[in-house]
């Protein structure tokens, strides 16, 4: 049980910080024509909020939050599955002249 | 040492942290970035798979459902997972954009969702946070002793104002992206404005907003079951709202918005769940889908609260200054046979092209040009297409490689030597007088200089304007001759008769 992280205060603003600088640095450097499927990809990326969903649900006591958090887990599993779908189509096409098809 | 459940989830999500940042980091570059969305869908498997290990450590209260609610989540995941995977692989690459939003504003309504159940439980301890700023040790000790509730323990101050912000934002992100994906997908045509909307809609986020200032001082997360509900219709009406009057060319920028406000969202859920997890992805998306916005608006030469305040086509009506010259219409054959005798010759694509579903036709006719001996090149404005890139993805679809394509700024002092430029389904990103007339509602728009090509053919259905409503002065160019017709049979009719050049010899 002391393997807890508490994430409140000061914690969670470094976390919060650090993360947007992430992602700032990393956006900033993408060229314009992956611009696209990066914000395909960042959308997948935040399909991680179904685990969050999950949470709620499996910590649900009443009707009312069972079926908000069946349709938090259905919604975000959506965003998760379907941004992974989407991005991946999109990058599969990107192919160097290089390596051309006949 | 035996392994605890919650060990396991922690180093998960740890582990699904890295993946997500070294994906997102791999994708930054054409020729890594296939395996960068693999890196960070195993970065989603593993944290998924090992969120069903909250099923040792639930809340005292949820025991009882712990087996309908294990089979609720269950059967959520590979109903959502299945759904979104079968329509994902089947909705063609012209129809990204509203996918993307639409899957969108599925997060943003799963994190309000989390707001919601969070808002709805009756809460355990108080003031967790106050507790830990006078008592430091004391709270500490109370936190590590609720480990295993770690979410609902607490609704002290911090947490509300993180759940309700986060409901906020998610709710707005959930219905704004239904109304930005059915723009997209023509389910709704009409841009829909009313006398006074601001009014209305500052009315109404400022009521919703008193509301949600009342569940956190007021009721001190004891709202009623009606006034939380209260809260989100007013959220969800207010996204609603904000989208309806933005128009179709602004929806790039809108749902890159939505984006970064779905991760900020999941930011903030992540911080009242005490998830590491959602806490950096959403953050790490809230701020790289800020920057893109930033950019995108900036492509287009306006700020984002100009794109989401004010009624951009409705100012094109303005009169504007005849413009001298004639379009001059051309063959598709004859500026067919001109571009295989030239030695560079410079694309610009738009959203028709796509929409002519032509980038076939057009990248076979390249084909035939480049083993001809011809240079060249493809120009993309930051905003073809849909979404910054989107052209990009629409030309590698048809098989374009990559380096041929180049940017505004790469390729926009080389029209001066190109011999023959060639503008298809583009209008306001090839219009001079975003350079030149200050009047004009572009003005200062960043455009491709075709105009300085010494011959240049636009390919062009009608005679309309674009987006903006403005009237294009290149068409009436000296240098400029109009090919009318849908672009698909026009660049048949281009492969033909570079075809019979090539067998008449």
């Amino acid at each position: 049980m002391d393997l807890a992280t508490t994430l409140t205060g000061f914690v969670a603003l470094y976390i919060f910080m650090l993360a947007a600088f992430a992602g700032y640095e990393i956006i900033g450097r993408v060229p314009a024509i992956l611009h696209t499927p990066l914000m395909s990809g960042s959308n997948f990326v935040h399909g991680i909020v179904v685990v969050g969903a999950m949470f709620a649900l499996l910590n649900a006591s009443s009707l009312t939050e069972q079926v908000i958090g069946t349709a938090g887990v259905f919604l975000g599993a959506m965003n998760a599955a379907g941004g992974y779908v989407v991005t991946e189509r999109m990058l599969e096409m990107f192919k160097p002249s290089a390596k051309k098809k006949a | 040492m035996k392994l605890h459940p919650q060990f396991i989830i922690d180093a998960s999500y740890l582990a699904a942290a890295f993946l997500f940042i070294y994906g997102l980091k791999r994708m930054s570059s054409p020729v890594t970035a296939r395996s960068g969305i693999v890196v960070a869908g195993v970065g989603m498997l593993v944290a998924t798979l090992a969120s069903f290990l909250y099923f040792f450590g639930v809340d005292p209260a949820a025991q009882p459902h712990l087996s309908a609610n294990l089979a609720l989540a269950a059967g959520a995941l590979i109903l959502g997972t299945g759904l979104s995977w079968w329509q994902g692989k089947r909705v063609p690459i012209t129809a990204m954009p509203q996918m993307v939003a639409l899957y969108n504003g599925m997060g943003g309504g799963a994190a309000a969702a989390i707001a919601a159940v969070e808002l709805l439980r009756p809460s355990v301890g108080g003031g967790l946070l106050q507790g830990i700023i006078s008592e430091p040790g004391q709270a500490l000790q109370l936190v590590v002793g609720e480990v295993s509730q770690r979410a609902s323990a607490s609704h002290g101050l911090v947490h509300l104002l993180a759940t309700v912000v986060g409901a906020l934002i998610g709710a707005i992100s959930l219905s704004g992206s239904l109304i930005a994906w059915a723009k997209l997908d023509g389910k709704i045509e009409k841009t829909w404005r009313m006398r006074g909307q601001q009014v209305v809609n500052g009315s109404l986020f400022v009521a919703t907003l008193a509301v949600g200032a009342y569940i956190i001082f007021g009721a001190d997360g004891h709202a009623a079951p009606g006034l939380v509900a209260a809260f989100f219709v007013g959220a969800l009406i207010f996204g609603v709202l904000m989208t309806m009057p933005i128009g179709g060319a602004d929806m790039p920028v809108v749902i890159s918005l939505y984006n970064a406000f779905t991760g900020l969202a999941v930011g903030f859920e992540g911080y009242v769940l005490q998830n590491p997890a959602l806490m950096i992805a959403g953050m790490v998306v809230g701020s790289a889908g800020t920057l893109l916005t930033l950019l995108m608006a900036r492509a287009m030469n306006r700020s984002v609260a100009n794109v989401i305040f004010s009624n951009f086509g409705a100012t094109g009506d303005e009169q504007q200054d005849e413009i001298k010259g004639s379009m001059k219409p051309a063959e598709a054959a004859d500026a067919a046979v001109n571009m295989r005798y030239a030695s560079k010759v410079i694309i610009a694509p738009g959203y028709g092209l796509a929409v002519a579903q032509a980038q076939h036709k057009l990248y076979e006719f390249v084909k035939l040009l480049v083993d001809a001996g011809v240079t060249v090149k493809f120009a993309i404005h930051p905003v073809a297409g849909r979404m910054p890139g989107h052209m990009n993805v629409l030309l590698a679809e048809a098989g374009v490689p990559y380096d041929m394509i180049y940017d505004l700024e790469d390729i926009n002092g080389e029209f001066k030597e190109a011999d023959v430029a060639i503008v298809i389904g583009a209008n306001d990103t090839v219009n001079p007088a975003a350079r030149s007339n200050k009047s004009s509602p572009i003005y200062g728009m960043p455009i491709l200089n075709v105009d300085q090509a010494k011959q240049v053919y636009v390919i062009k259905r009608g005679q309309g304007k674009g987006y903006s409503g403005v009237e294009n002065e290149l068409f009436f160019a000296d240098n400029c001759n109009m090919v009318y017709g849908d672009a698909q049979k026009v660049m048949v009719a281009m492969i033909q008769a570079v075809k019979s050049l090539e067998g008449g010899h």
